[in-house]
Parts: C-alpha cells; structure tokens; sequence
C-alpha cells in the first residue's frame, strides 16, 4: 500500500457536509484539505442533457452502485438479513456532491423541543409516556446554539420560504433569503381547504431560487424554471442547491482545496486514542493510505457507521445487553402518500420537488399528545414537485380493479394529470431493537462486510401514521373538486423496497455524556478527538423534517469552531 | 462468436404518426408516411421472441378506440434495448451470492437475471402465443398476472409507451401525445401557475429536439 502526500485534513465523502466543510476549512485557514469521494466527477453543466426519465428515474443513474456496495436487512436480531439487491427504501448518492445533487431540496428548521426532546416530553407528559424500548435523547446543543448556522446554511444555499404565516415555525434571527416558490395548482386549494378547516397553511421552504441570487460566498445562481426535472436529477439551471453549485465554486478558488474521485475509504487508521488516516482504494483495486492530522467522515449514515465498525473505533451496539454505541439509535422516517383524485387536468408536468403547500398543526408536538396513545406527529404537505408520464401513468382511484388491458389503458387515461399527492413525514424515535451492524455474510467489491440493518416499525410509528392519515384524508376530502381520496395501508412492517427518504439517521449519535454518545456535540468523537462524523448519523433521533438544512447547519457550526479553537489548540471542543 | 442478425421488420404506417381527435373526442393516429414503406429495425437481443413479445405487449397496452397503444409506440425496441444492455446485464443489481428466499420487504433475492426471467416466462407463453386470438392471449397473460415476469413485462411495456425516443420506444412521441405530455422542455417559469384548471398541451417534443444534439441513453458505466 503507498502512503500519499500527508495532508492537514482529509474528508471521507463529498456530499453536502464534506464539501461544505472543505469549503469553510479551505476558504478561512490555509491548511491542506483533501476530500476523497467515491462517485465520479459531475459537474452540473452536463445536467441540461439529463432530463430523462428513463436514465435517472427508472435506471437511476445518480445512486449509489448498488452492484457494488449495498446494505442487508432484516426485521429483527436473531433474523437472517439479506442483501437489498435494488435501491429500495433510501436512495444514497455517488459522484460530487453525493444525494446533495439529486435531493428534493426541501428544507426545513427542526422545532426548538425537537434538540432536547427527551427533556421535553418528560417534562410535558412524564417519562412514562416514553415510547416503550426507546432510545430517545436530547442533542446536548440548543435551538439557539444552532440558530445562527440555520441562518447562515439558509443564505448560502438561497432557501424561499414565507417569513411570518406558520406559527410553528422556531425563532428566526433573519427572514428567508428568498421569497417563497410558486406553489401551482393543488397546494393552492389545499391550503384554502385547509385554512377553512382551522390548520395553518404556508409556502414550504425549499432549497431552490425563486428569483436570481448571489450568496454571502458571492456565488450567483439563477431561479427556478419548474422545469419538473426535479428530484433524482441535477438541477440544470442550478437554482436547486447543491454542492456541485454551493461549495464547488468557493473551494475552486482555493488551492489547499483538492478532491479525487473514485476514491472509495475503507478505513481510518489509528493509535493511541488518535487517527492517523484513512485508507481508500480506487477503481483498479489499487490501496493507498491518506495520512491526516484530522479525519472526518462526512460519508453519509450508513457509509459513515460501517467505516466506524471496519476501523473498530468504539464499541459496537449490542441489543442484547444494550452496550456499545456505534451503530446505536438507527432511525428512518415514517412516511406516507394520500392521493387526491380531482375532476381537472393540474398539468402536473411542471414544477419543482420541493414547491407547495405545509401544515405544521399535526407535526411534532405541535397538538396535546395527552390524551393519546402515542409521541411524535407528521408535518403534510401538497406538492407539484413535476411529474414524469412513466411515473404517473396509472395512478388510480381506490377500488381500480384491471391493472392491465383495455379497461386499465381506459381508466388510466381517464385519471392521467388529475392525481395529486399530500405527502406525510412523520418522527421516527430510536430504539433498542433498530441498529447497524457488520453483516457476516454479504460483502461488498472489495471484499469488506456490508453494513446490515435491523430495523422494523413499532406501535408508536404505527399509530401515529395511522393518526396523522385520518387527519389528511378528512381534510383532503374537503378539497373543491375531489372525486377519490386513496390513503395509504396502514404500517404493519417496515418495508425496505419502498422509497420512503434518504434520511436514515443515527448509529454515530451526538450528545452531551460519552456514556450514552460516541460523538459530543461538535460531532466529534469523545474519545478520538481528531475524529468527526458529520450528517444525520449525528442526529439521536429522527424528527418529522427534512435532515439537510440541520446537518449543513451542524456543519457550519463545527468548521466555525474548529476554525476559531481546535486548529489553534487541538483537543476536545466540549 | 458474431450474433445472427435479426430484423424487424414493421410497415411505416404501423409506428408513431400524429394524434388526432374527432369531434366524439375518438382518439386515431395520421400518418403521413408511404403505405407501401417498411422499417427495418435491427434487433439488438430479441430474435425469434419478438412476434410473441409485441403480441403480448399489445394486450397489455392494446390499440384501440381510447388511442393507439404499445404496437405504435414500438415497445419491442425500448424492450429489446434494455435486455441488450445494461439491464439485460443485471448491472444495477447486487449480484453476489448466497441467493437465499427472503421476505417480500427484503425484496427480489433470486439468482435469475432479468434476461434469464424475460426467456423462460416467454417460453411459458408458447410459440405460438402470437398467433392466439385476442382473448386467448388474455387468458394466458391472466395465468401468469402475478409471476415477476408478467410484472416486469408489464412495467416495460409502460417505460416503452412514454420513454424519450433514444430509448428506442415511444415512436414519434406518440405516447406523449397521447397523455399529453410535453416532454423536457426548459422551462415553464413563465406557464407554471398560468393555467390552472384547464389542460395545458404544448406539442411535444424530445430531448434531443429540445437541445439541440443526439444524446444517448446511459450505459450504465459512465
């Protein structure tokens, strides 16, 4: 194995948090950063050439190779776990910018209680309300600690919102940067519906220009032309944020910046309690070891905890004796569809993934869990994210019998551009019983274990989708026009073949005590302070929104310190 | 060893042409083409499946007064196109062993590559499936409605009806016209909240018509 040119920081994973920090790293020190990234190099001039829904939707051509590099599931410890042979549940990116490129740009501010949320529902409604076998902390790191990252993550990437109308929405320091998107059609009468039903409508804030814009890093992007090539492409004009159109133009005018591509890590060396480097290896099976003064991981939930695993930094999770953290508190989102079915063409083609219509009255604890039997919520929101004809082609009301033929083709005529969908996201806690291990079967091309999941739904999950649904079903039938509302089967098992979000989140969590935390709340390893794990694998739990904006915003916060205290005296910054 | 050859062969008022409504709002194709003209379409995977292929596309997605359906889109090519790339490859599967019976949340665990899948579910249809009557074609794709062969074929024939024409499918954009469907155009900024309510039908038009160059469709490598 050759070693390579020492560098001060190298950076596993160029999604949004690595390149984010190469940025900030690289823009304000002069020290030498190295981002190694698996996927190959895109840049977003060729997406123009990308509109096509074969390629990127069906063929998806921005994920990860799944012939190479995959997970194994199962439902319980004591099961066999198989490999996921086809994405399925997440759809992890490859390439600069990583699912930075391809996302949805949805990007909301997590609530205030949701950073101390064990300390919230304790004090609100007692401990014994606590979902039973849950895991649920607190971050150790407050709204207003994090408020003024949320602020500056919200300029750089250009977020249109509406300032003012949710009354959910946290304290804000300054407005959104941007006016809100146009929200089309559907969000329209969902948001007079909902508003006569006592909710209270609002612009969804999105990643994505509204009007033309120059970022504090003076990086200039065009608005949006909801062209409805949206989610799972790259933008063509660039007015979705991404890192390709963020980060990339700051950290090319900064030499001490560099990336290599088709560099997959595998692991991250060290002695005595310090990282000494990573080791990757390139498309021809060459191996190289990168040696660092600083290692971040920055390569996504499941990427990030199976390099801990490899590197056997930390104790692994063991569910049987509830010891270990690494692989600890694996989260994922519960999610559903309601259809609405109108009696007028909504020319869905057009639009953008994140444009359209909240309500925030049903999320989080926004609504008195007293008298119910479980925790959490679900933000709704009607979308015209753009839809393709592959995609949206028969689409059919409740009761559809044919699912091919003549009367099928009918049907499926008939309902064609007169389907809209208000999407549910819902909390996810952690729990004993969902976690990441070492797979001791499946391997992956270069021979390592695959990372394997356990994980399954509980009743808490169940019963508060089951909630939220009857909400939006009851609201959605109000709406002018409705013809059918198709609302989605309840959850029995978690269903990894079934696109549900990239956001799994946890198995490397942030928190305020090394018992119960393998990172502080700089992300930073507790016991390898030269180690930082950046994403939503910090994140303790999941909650109802969006991951992104929070984990760009962690990251700011951690590069801004690291700045300011680690590089002048390197150690703990808790 | 070099491949056989194989050709189809459809006449060219067979594909595509201009959709059209009568005042009953009937859907019929115009077609503007030499009668007498053919199209010669090499094969790139399928050979002698491919009567069978069309015929059982076509009952799937069948031609009739509601529009024209996978025969005019030229389904067979989007299909023999995948099977004769990366798909057909399984590159976009994980393909290591042990292939072991799972739960349907773990997903397809089968050893069996979509081309493997694709041969032997034709040859359950039989040879001469093409040459059925129409209800009899129905009564054998009902046996086997639920089989992941029948699934898959099903899901091409719908990728073949709307796919960008690179693909090989959706001849003349006819199953874009047919639901409407513009295709990629650039932008919609000044359109997006001008219409709502009322279809709104620019002519379609593909990819490359739209920028202006060939482009061609991913091998699944670059």
């Amino acid at each position: 194995m050759k070693t390579l040119r020492h560098q001060d920081v190298v950076i596993a994973g160029g999604g949004w948090t690595g390149l984010m920090m190469a940025k900030e790293l690289g823009a304000r020190t002069g020290l030498k950063i190295l981002v190694l990234e698996r996927g190959k190099k895109r840049k977003t001039a060729g997406y123009h050439a990308a509109m096509d829904e074969i390629d990127y939707t069906v063929s998806l051509r921005m994920m990860q190779d799944v012939a190479k590099d995959t997970f194994t599931f199962r439902h319980a410890s004591g099961e066999r776990a198989l490999p996921m042979r086809q994405h399925g549940s997440v759809l992890p990116g490859s390439g600069t910018g990583g699912a930075g490129e391809h996302w949805g740009g949805s990007a909301r501010r997590f609530r205030p209680e949701a950073f101390q949320l064990r300390t919230h529902f304790v004090n609100r409604y007692g401990a014994a309300k606590l979902p039973a076998g849950s895991l649920i902390q607190d971050w150790g790191l407050t709204y207003e600690e994090i408020e003024p990252w949320y602020q500056r993550a919200e300029e750089l990437m250009g977020v249109s919102g509406e300032t003012g109308t949710n009354p959910f929405d946290p304290p804000r320091s300054g407005s959104y940067p941007l006016p809100p998107l146009k929200a089309g059609a559907f969000p329209a009468l969902f948001a007079a519906t909902a508003r006569a039903q006592g909710y209270h409508p609002y612009a969804a804030p999105a990643a994505i220009l509204s009007q033309p814009y120059t970022n504090p890093d003076r990086v200039a992007r065009a608005a949006c032309e909801y062209c409805g090539y949206c989610d799972k492409f790259g933008c063509m004009v660039g007015a979705k944020a991404q890192p390709t159109t963020i980060a990339m133009p700051v950290i090319a005018r900064h030499a001490n910046v560099s990336i290599t591509h088709s560099a997959a890590v595998r692991r991250v060396l060290h002695r005595d309690g310090r990282a000494t480097g990573v080791t990757w290896v390139n498309e021809r099976g060459q191996e190289f070891f990168q040696p660092a003064d600083l290692v971040i991981l920055a390569s996504w939930t499941l990427s990030n905890v199976r390099l801990l695993l490899l590197s056997k930094i930390g104790e692994p999770y063991d569910p049987a004796t509830r010891r270990g953290l690494v692989g600890r508190s694996l989260t994922h989102q519960a999610a559903g569809g309601v259809l609405v079915f109108l009696d007028k063409p909504l020319n869905g083609f057009m639009g953008a993934a994140s444009a359209g219509i909240c309500i925030s009255d049903l999320e989080c604890d926004n609504f008195d869990h007293g008298p119910l039997d479980f925790l959490g919520g679900a933000f709704a929101k009607a979308s015209t994210p753009g839809l393709g004809p592959i995609g949206s082609f028969g689409v059919l009301p409740p009761g559809a019998g044919a699912t091919w033929g003549a009367e099928w083709k009918r049907a499926s005529l008939e309902w064609y551009d007169r389907v809209s969908r208000i999407i549910l996201m819902a909390d996810h806690f952690s729990y004993e019983t969902n976690y990441l291990s070492l797979d001791p079967e499946y391997r992956d091309a270069y021979g390592d274990p695959l990372i394997r999941m356990t994980m399954d739904w509980t009743d808490n999950e169940r019963k508060l989708r089951t909630y939220a649904v009857a909400k939006v079903v009851a609201l959605a039938r109000q709406i002018p026009g409705v013809q059918h509302v198709r609302a989605p089967a309840p959850y029995g098992h978690y269903d990894a073949t079934t696109y549900l979000g990239t956001h799994l989140q946890g198995g490397a969590i942030q928190g305020s005590e090394p018992e119960t935390s393998l990172l502080n709340p700089w992300m930073q390893s507790w016991s390898m302070p030269n180690l930082f794990v950046t994403g939503g694998s910090a994140m303790p739990q999941n909650v109802f929104a969006n991951p992104t904006l929070t984990s760009v915003a962690q990251t700011l916060r951690t590069a801004d310190a690291l700045v300011r205290r680690y590089f002048p005296k390197p150690g703990s910054l808790a | 060893m070099p491949r056989r050859r194989h050709f189809l062969h459809v006449a060219a008022t067979q594909v595509g042409g201009a959709l059209v409504y009568t005042l009953s709002g009937e859907a019929f194709r115009a077609v503007a083409q030499d009668p007498k003209a053919s199209l010669r379409i090499r094969l790139r995977f399928f050979s002698e499946q491919q009567a069978l292929i069309i015929a059982a596309a076509a009952r799937i997605f069948p031609t009739d007064a509601a529009g024209p359906g996978a025969r005019e889109a030229n389904v067979i090519v989007y299909i023999d196109r995948q099977f004769a790339g990366a798909y057909g490859r399984d590159r976009f599967r994980y393909t290591r062993p042990p292939f072991v019976a799972g739960k349907p949340e773990q997903g397809y665990q089968g050893k069996e590559t979509p081309r493997e899948i694709y041969l032997d579910g034709l040859q359950k249809l039989g040879p001469d499936f093409g040459a059925l009557s129409p209800e009899a074609q129905d009564r054998k794709l009902e046996a086997i409605e639920r089989t992941r062969f029948f699934q898959m074929l099903r899901r091409h024939v719908i990728e073949g009806m709307f796919c960008d024409p690179m693909h090989g499918g959706n001849a003349d954009l006819i199953g874009w016209q047919l639901v409407g469907f513009p295709g990629p155009y650039m932008s919609w900024a000044s359109e997006f909240d001008q219409h709502d309510g009322v279809a709104f039908h620019p002519k379609p038009k593909s990819l490359a018509q739209i920028i202006g160059h060939p482009v061609k469709p991913w091998d699944g490598e670059s």
